[in-house]
C-alpha cells in the first residue's frame, strides 16, 4: 500500500498561509490536558459514588463477620424478612452505581457488540451484571434455587465497579504524565515577541511574528521564533531544544532557534521560520507522530488481543458449566461466582497497553535531551544494533579544522612562531590558512598587515610581513625556496603521523618551526563511543580520509575498526555489506551528504541537524552535534523495549495465571477461590502497574549523559 | 441427569457456539463511501468503537475519512493508520479529517493506540 497524498489536519483548519496555523500546536496541547484533566475528576467523582454505596451494601453481604454485619449493629435480634428487605436495599441502591459509575463499561460494551467486537468494558459489563441478575433472581424467587445457595451478592456488582473505575482514574491520570513531555515542549515557547516596525519596537504576540520580521531579544529573553541574527552577539542556551549542554555564542549571520534561552547580550535577528515551520513546532509534531506509531513487537500483541475478549467469555462459560456438572455443592453459586471471577479478572487493557505506554514515555524521554525517534519501528530496531558505523567527518570530529600545535625551531619562540604564520595567512582563503588565523585570533595573538602576498597552489602562501619574508606551506614550498628543515623534520613527521596537516613556517630564509591544524575531535565523542562499546556494540568508523589520518583518528577515540577512502557514493554500500545475515546496523553521518547510508542502515542517525528537524532519511534526528546523542539513543530505546517487555510479559502472566485460578483451577488441590472482589482490585492493579512501570522510564539515567566521564 | 441440567448445559454450549460465532466468523458488509467532488468521503464516528469500522473504497481516488469521537474514554484518543504510517489525535466533539489516495487494492487496518478499537478500509479495484 502507498500513499501518493497523505494529510492530516483538523478539517475547516487546513493552512491557507503559514501564519494561520502558527499557534497549532499550543491550544491543542491545552485542550488535551484539559480532556484529561476532566476525565480524571469524573472517574474520581464515579469512583467515589460506587464506593460510598459500596460500604452499606457490603455490610450486609457479610454475616460471616459478626461484629461488622449490618444488622446486628443496629438490632438485636435480625429475623430472616428483614435480611430480605436489606438485600432488596442493596439491590435497588446497586443500580445507580452501575447507571452513573459504570455507565462507560455499559454503553462501550453495547457500542462494541454492535460491530461484533468485544473488549475491556464487555467483560467488566458482563460480571457485574451478571451478579446483579443472579442476586436478583436469588432474592426474587429463592424456591428455584436449592436449599441455601440463594445467597445475593450485590456487593460484587459495586465493590467490582468501584474497584475498576478507581483502576481507570489512576490509569488516566499516570497516561497524563506519561506524555508529559509534549507539555514540556510547548512550555519552552515564548509567549511574547518584540518586533521592530519602522524604528519602534511593538511587542506583539508570538503568534504574529511573520517571516522578515526583525525581532530584538535582551539578555535573558527566550527567543520566539527561528532566525537569523543581523545585528549584535550574545551566547544562547539551547539545551532545552537540542539537549547541547553548553551555552552557544552566536554571532551576526549565525542562526538562532526559537525556544532557546539568550543569556548576556542582546541582538537583532530576523525571523526565518515561524509557526508550524519552526524547529520547536516540528518536534512536537515529530514527538507526537512518534507517540502514536506501533513499534514491531506491538502488532504481535494485536493479533493477541483481538482473539483475547471472546476467549475470556468462552472461558467462563466453560467454567460455569464445569462448576455446575462437577462442583460441590451448592453448584450454582459457585458456578455463578466463578464465571463471573473469570470475567472481571481478565485484562486486556493490560496486554494492549504495555507497548504503547512504555513507547511514549521512551520517545519523550529522548525529545528531553534532543533525540527524537521517528517511530516505534525505529526504536525497537535502535535496541538491537551491533554494529554502529560513524562518519568521521563532522560526526566524530568536529567538521573543520582547528590549530592544533606550535612547534617553534631553535632561536623562535611559539607566540612569534604564530604570530608571523598568522599573519601570512590572514589574506588566504584556505581553510587550513583560516585555521591557523583563527587559532591565533582565540589565542590573542597580534596579527600584521601584510605587505607583499603570494599564493603559491599546492605549495602554500610566500608573504612579506613586518618587512620580513615569511613562508607557510609545506615541504615542496620550503624546497622551492632551499630552505634546510632538518630540524623541524622530526615534528613534521610525527604531526602527520597524528593525522594531523603540518605546515611549515619560514622567516628570512631560516626554519622557524612547524604549526599544524587537524579536524578535532569533538569533546565527547570519546565518552559516547565508550558508551556504546560498553554496551556491547561494534563502533566503526567510515571516511573519506586516507587510512593514516583515518588511524589515528580512531586511535584517539578508541575505534578499532576502521573504514578508510571510502567514496561518499560508497557508503551506502559498505553499510549495505556490513547488514549480511540479518544483523542491525546503526549509521551515523549528515543528513544531507550521508543521506544514502543513513536510509540503507537499519537505524539511520542524522546529527547536528540544528533546526532541520525533518530529515527524510533519517530514524532518528539528533538536534546537537555531539555523538552522545547516538548512545543515549540506542541506550533509552533499550531501556524502552526492556520496558515494554516487561510490561508485556508482566500482563501475559497475570491473565495466563489470574484465569485459571479465577476459574478455581487451584480449588481441587488447596481449596483455593478467588473472590470476585478480589479479581476486580487484581484487574485494576494491573492496569494501573503497567502505566507505572512506563512512567517509571521518566526517571531513566543514561550513562551516555553522565556527568563525570565513565572509566 | 435431570433436565435442569440438560438444559443448563444445552444452554451453555450454545452460547459458547455464539460467541464464537458472533465475534469470530461473523463477516460483516463493509460500507461503501460516498463520492463528493472526486473525493471519497465517510465520517466515522467514535464511540465505544469505529462506526462504520468497514469502509470500502477505490483505488486511485483520495479518500477522506472524518473521524468524529464522541466520548471522554481515553482509549479512543488516537487512531492509527499503520500502513500508512499516520496518527491523528481525536479530540472530543471534533472532526479530524484523515486523507490519503490508495494506490492499491487491499485492507488499510486503522485502530486505537492499544488496539482494542480497530476498523478497516478496504481498497477495491
Amino acid at each position: 500500500m502507498t500513499a501518493s497524498t497523505l494529510t492530516v489536519g483538523k478539517k475547516g483548519k487546513m493552512p491557507t498561509n503559514s501564519h494561520s496555523l502558527t499557534n497549532m500546536a499550543d491550544p491543542e496541547t491545552d485542550q488535551e490536558a484539559q480532556a484529561i484533566a476532566k476525565e480524571y475528576r469524573s472517574l474520581v467523582r464515579k469512583f467515589w459514588f460506587a464506593a460510598a454505596i459500596s460500604i452499606p451494601v457490603m455490610l450486609v453481604a457479610y454475616p460471616e463477620i459478626p461484629w461488622l454485619y449490618l444488622p446486628n449493629l443496629f438490632i438485636r435480634e435480625t429475623s430472616e424478612n428483614l435480611i430480605r428487605w436489606l438485600y432488596v436495599v442493596s439491590g435497588i441502591a446497586t443500580l445507580p452505581v452501575m447507571a452513573y459509575s459504570g455507565r462507560q463499561f455499559f454503553t462501550g460494551a453495547w457500542a462494541a457488540l454492535k460491530r461484533h467486537s468485544a473488549d475491556m468494558n464487555t467483560l467488566i459489563a458482563l460480571g457485574t451484571s451478571a451478579a446483579w441478575i443472579y442476586s436478583t433472581i436469588a432474592l426474587l424467587f429463592p424456591s428455584i434455587f436449592p436449599e441455601g445457595t440463594a445467597t445475593p451478592f450485590y456487593d460484587v456488582t459495586a465493590i467490582v465497579t468501584a474497584l475498576v473505575v478507581l483502576g481507570q482514574a489512576l490509569e488516566v491520570r499516570a497516561k497524563g504524565q506519561t506524555s508529559q513531555a509534549i507539555r514540556k515542549l510547548l512550555d519552552l515557547q515564548a509567549k511574547t515577541a518584540r518586533v521592530l516596525r519602522g524604528d519602534e519596537e511593538v511587542e506583539i504576540l508570538v503568534e504574529e511574528v511573520l517571516v522578515g520580521d526583525v525581532v530584538v531579544v535582551r539578555p535573558g529573553e527566550k527567543i520566539p521564533v527561528d532566525g537569523e541574527i543581523i545585528k549584535g552577539y550574545s551566547t544562547v542556551d539551547e539545551s532545552l531544544v537540542t539537549g547541547e549542554s553548553l551555552p552557544i555564542d552566536k554571532k551576526v549571520g549565525d542562526e538562532v532557534v526559537g525556544a532557546t534561552l539568550n543569556t548576556t547580550g542582546t541582538f537583532n535577528f530576523r525571523a526565518t521560520k515561524v509557526g508550524k515551520d519552526t524547529a520547536l513546532a516540528q518536534i512536537v509534531k515529530m514527538v507526537q507522530d512518534a507517540m502514536g506509531s506501533k513499534a514491531p513487537i506491538a502488532r504481535l500483541v494485536d493479533v493477541v488481543s483481538s482473539y483475547f475478549v471472546p476467549a475470556v467469555m468462552i472461558i467462563s462459560l466453560l467454567t460455569f458449566l464445569v462448576w455446575f456438572n462437577f462442583g460441590p455443592s451448592p453448584v450454582l453459586s459457585f458456578a455463578i461466582v466463578t464465571a463471573v471471577t473469570v470475567l472481571i479478572i481478565a485484562c486486556p487493557c493490560a496486554v494492549g497497553m504495555a507497548v504503547p505506554m512504555s513507547l511514549v514515555a521512551g520517545v519523550g524521554k529522548g525529545a528531553e535531551h534532543g533525540v527524537l525517534i521517528r517511530n516505534g519501528e525505529a526504536l525497537q530496531t535502535a535496541s538491537q544494533l551491533k554494529i554502529v558505523v560513524l562518519d568521521k567527518t563532522g560526526t566524530i570530529t568536529k567538521g573543520k579544522p582547528e590549530l592544533t600545535d606550535m612547534l617553534p625551531a631553535t632561536g623562535f619562540d611559539a607566540e612569534t612562531l604564530l604570530r608571523f604564520a598568522a599573519s601570512a595567512d590572514q589574506p588566504s582563503e584556505h581553510p587550513l590558512a583560516q585555521a591557523i588565523v583563527q587559532g591565533a585570533r582565540n589565542l590573542g595573538a597580534a596579527i600584521i598587515e601584510v605587505t607583499e602576498f603570494e599564493a603559491v597552489p599546492g605549495h602554500g602562501v610566500e608573504t612579506r610581513v613586518d618587512g620580513r619574508e615569511v613562508l607557510v606551506g609545506n615541504a615542496k614550498l620550503m624546497a622551492r625556496h632551499s630552505i634546510d628543515t632538518g630540524e623541524i623534520q622530526d615534528n613534521v613527521e610525527r604531526l602527520q603521523g597524528e593525522g594531523k596537516t603540518a605546515m611549515l613556517v619560514a622567516i628570512d630564509g631560516k626554519a622557524a618551526g612547524v604549526v599544524a591544524v587537524a579536524d578535532t575531535i569533538k569533546e565527547d565523542s570519546v565518552q559516547a563511543i565508550r558508551v556504546m562499546q560498553e554496551a556491547g556494540i561494534e563502533v566503526i568508523m567510515i571516511t573519506g580520509d586516507n587510512e593514516r589520518t583515518a588511524q589515528a583518528i580512531a586511535r584517539q577515540v578508541g575505534i578499532q575498526h576502521v573504514l578508510a577512502e571510502v567514496l561518499p557514493q560508497d557508503k551506502a554500500i559498505q553499510v549495505h555489506m556490513l547488514k549480511k545475515g540479518g544483523i542491525k546496523v546503526g549509521m551515523v553521518g549528515d543528513g544531507i551528504n550521508d543521506a544514502p547510508a543513513l536510509a540503507e542502515a537499519s537505524v539511520g542517525f542524522a546529527i547536528g541537524t540544528g533546526t532541520d528537524v525533518a530529515i527524510e532519511a533519517a530514524d532518528i534526528t539528533l538536534m546537537s552535534g555531539s555523538l552522545k546523542g547516538v548512545a543515549y539513543a540506542i541506550e533509552i530505546s533499550k531501556a524502552t523495549m526492556r520496558n515494554a517487555k516487561q510490561s508485556l510479559a508482566g500482563a501475559f502472566a497475570y491473565n495466563t495465571l489470574g484465569i485459571p485460578v479465577a476459574a478455581g483451577l487451584l480449588f481441587p488441590i488447596f481449596g483455593l477461590l478467588l473472590s470476585p472482589i478480589i479479581a476486580g482490585a487484581a484487574m485494576a492493579a494491573s492496569s494501573v502497574t503497567v502505566v507505572t512501570n512506563a512512567n517509571r522510564l521518566r526517571f531513566f539515567k543514561a550513562r551516555s549523559f553522565a556527568e563525570t566521564a565513565v572509566t | 441427569m435431570d433436565l435442569t441440567t440438560i438444559i443448563v448445559n444445552v444452554l451453555g454450549v450454545g452460547f459458547i457456539a455464539l460467541v464464537v460465532w458472533y465475534f469470530w466468523l461473523f463477516r460483516r458488509e463493509g460500507v461503501q463511501v460516498a463520492e463528493v467532488a472526486g473525493v471519497q468521503e465517510a465520517t466515522i464516528r467514535v464511540k465505544g468503537g469505529y462506526d462504520p469500522d468497514v469502509i470500502v473504497v477505490r483505488k486511485g481516488k483520495p479518500v477522506r475519512l472524518n473521524f468524529l469521537r464522541q466520548e471522554s474514554a481515553m482509549c479512543s484518543e488516537m487512531v492509527i493508520f499503520d500502513k500508512l504510517q499516520k496518527s491523528a489525535k481525536l479530540p472530543e466533539g471534533e472532526t479530524v479529517a484523515i486523507e490519503f489516495t490508495p494506490q492499491q487494492t487491499g485492507e488499510i487496518p486503522f485502530q486505537c493506540q492499544m488496539g482494542m478499537l480497530r476498523g478497516k478500509v478496504i481498497v477495491e479495484a
